[in-house]
């Protein structure tokens, strides 16, 4: 499939990696177009249903970007990420959704460069991964 | 007063929610005595063709139990919705798909060729597997389709209501059928439960502040007899699912395993419970925290052991 154009939904924490994909921007960095990024105050607010409800939505891929363990502003919040995504990682796993599709990474605001890494490779292993769901089950643009 | 007309139906199901309609005891004669039942595969001779005799919406309701898992579970939910006025989904398979929703892991094809093939306590040589059409000498036999995905009552037809549990409690059983007695009807869409947030709510152990550094198997240990499950290091499902069961399970040492489905408000129980069960984790080291993990051998199928077709994902994607 050549036209497929993989959606990404990206969680970014407010004080580091929604500054990170910022400085990303502003510096102009060369970054795959395909992510949606949703901004919330913190790593540790993303419940493991707002993963699931972007898929259920449509997505791709979904990632997860926090501040590095130890700079979370809300001090332990990240680490709340670190646990409830690894747990979660392993269910997706038995879901058949594979680790490729989704992603808990650190990105500080210093980060951009980071940043678009993160992103330019997702993008490439959802494109070679394919359509999370067929046309008819997807439902956002 | 005409008497109401009551039918109750199972589709794929274990059977147990009709000993719960039995388990009402005397209160079954206040039934009898204000509806005929008019179909119930379990308890009186009637077939499918008098249903299909029967006039559109005669049946005043129906307690349909059982999830959608083959062709003959989806023709009945059409028939009987189209026979009844309300259609009330009974029960957790109904509800929420259940324990035969965890057929959503797998599909038809894998499922019928361990089960008759690859198990170890077969002796199938010529490897036949049921078949939806077969020529026999005598002519073509057909046996209902197997489907890949189970489905829930409410992704197959419209429901009315919902009564949740695995089976519902005798209370829960009685709420449902004293609102169609008395036409005292909650909304449509209910789910139709005694009053209670979660089980937590209504369990009596008693909770500290949660900090767990080891999760444990029923078997592996003997718990404590007044402190909450959960700080022990037992899969608790109880502040993931919706109250109104009186907690039976933890107060006789087994953790719930949430049978009530979500809370009210929640639409997907397995990774509500996931999220509550990772935050008390007591570890900010990847390497430790993995480790705890490992003693949750089955995250997904022990979140989703009730809902996981009415969950967001309704299934797992897997190749045949
Ligand atoms: S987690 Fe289980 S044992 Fe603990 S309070 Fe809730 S229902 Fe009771
Ligand atoms: S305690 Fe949990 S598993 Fe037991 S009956 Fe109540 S909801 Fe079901
Ligand atoms: S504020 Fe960035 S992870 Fe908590």
């Amino acid at each position: 499939m050549t036209d497929f154009e993989p959606k990404i939904v990206a969680f970014l924490c407010n004080w580091c990696s929604y500054r990170g994909a910022d400085l990303a921007g502003t510096s102009r960095i060369k970054c795959a177009a395909n992510v949606r990024a949703i901004r919330v105050m913190c790593s540790g607010r993303v419940e493991p249903a707002f993963v699931l409800r972007a898929f259920e939505l449509g997505a791709d891929g979904v990632l997860v970007l926090g501040c590095h363990p130890g700079d979370c502003h809300y001090a332990e919040g990240n680490y709340k990420a670190l646990r409830r995504m690894e747990l979660l990682k392993r269910t997706l796993g038995q879901l058949g959704v594979g680790q490729d599709r989704f992603r808990l990474d650190w990105v500080s605001a210093s980060e951009g460069d980071h940043f678009s890494h993160i992103v330019n490779e997702m993008t490439e292993k959802v494109r070679a991964l394919g359509p999370f769901k067929s046309k008819e089950e997807s439902k956002v643009a | 007063m005409p008497k109401l007309q009551v039918a109750l139906y199972w589709a794929s199901s274990c059977g147990g929610c009709e000993i719960a309609t039995l388990a009402i005891g005397d209160k079954i004669l206040q039934l009898a005595e204000a509806a005929d039942i008019v179909f119930w595969p379990v308890a009186i001779d009637a077939k499918y063709a008098d249903v299909e005799n029967m006039a559109d919406k005669s049946i005043d309701a129906c307690l349909f139990n059982g999830a959608i898992r083959n062709s003959e579970n989806e023709h009945m939910a059409k028939l009987l919705r189209r026979k009844s006025r309300l259609l009330i989904a009974y029960g957790s398979c109904a509800y929420e798909g259940c324990i035969p929703g965890l057929a959503n892991f797998f599909t038809a094809k894998s499922i019928l060729e361990n089960t008759y093939i690859d198990a170890a306590s077969n002796d199938n040589a010529s490897k036949v597997i049921p078949r939806t059409l077969v020529t026999v000498p005598e002519g073509e036999l057909e046996i209902p389709e197997f489907y890949d995905t189970v489905k829930t009552l409410a992704q197959t037809v419209e429901v009315d209501y919902f009564v949740p549990g695995c089976p519902p409690e005798e209370s829960t059983t009685w709420l449902a059928l004293e609102a169609l007695l008395s036409g005292n009807l909650p909304p449509k869409g209910t789910v139709i439960s005694p009053p209670g947030t979660a089980v937590c709510n209504d369990c009596p152990r008693i909770k500290h502040e949660k900090k767990v550094k080891a999760f444990h198997r029923p078997y592996e240990i003997i718990p404590e007899p007044d402190k909450c499950l959960l700080e022990q290091g037992l899969l608790c499902c109880g502040m993931a699912t919706r109250g109104g069961c009186g907690a039976p399970c933890p107060q006789a040492n087994m953790p719930c395993t949430g049978c009530y489905g979500p809370v009210e408000g929640v639409r997907d129980q397995g990774s509500h419970f996931l999220t509550a069960l990772a935050s008390i984790i007591d570890s900010n080291d990847p390497d430790e925290i993995k480790k705890i993990l490992d003693g949750i051998v089955d995250p997904a199928g022990y979140a989703y052991r009730y809902s996981l077709p009415d969950s967001m994902l309704r299934r797992a994607r897997v190749s045949p």
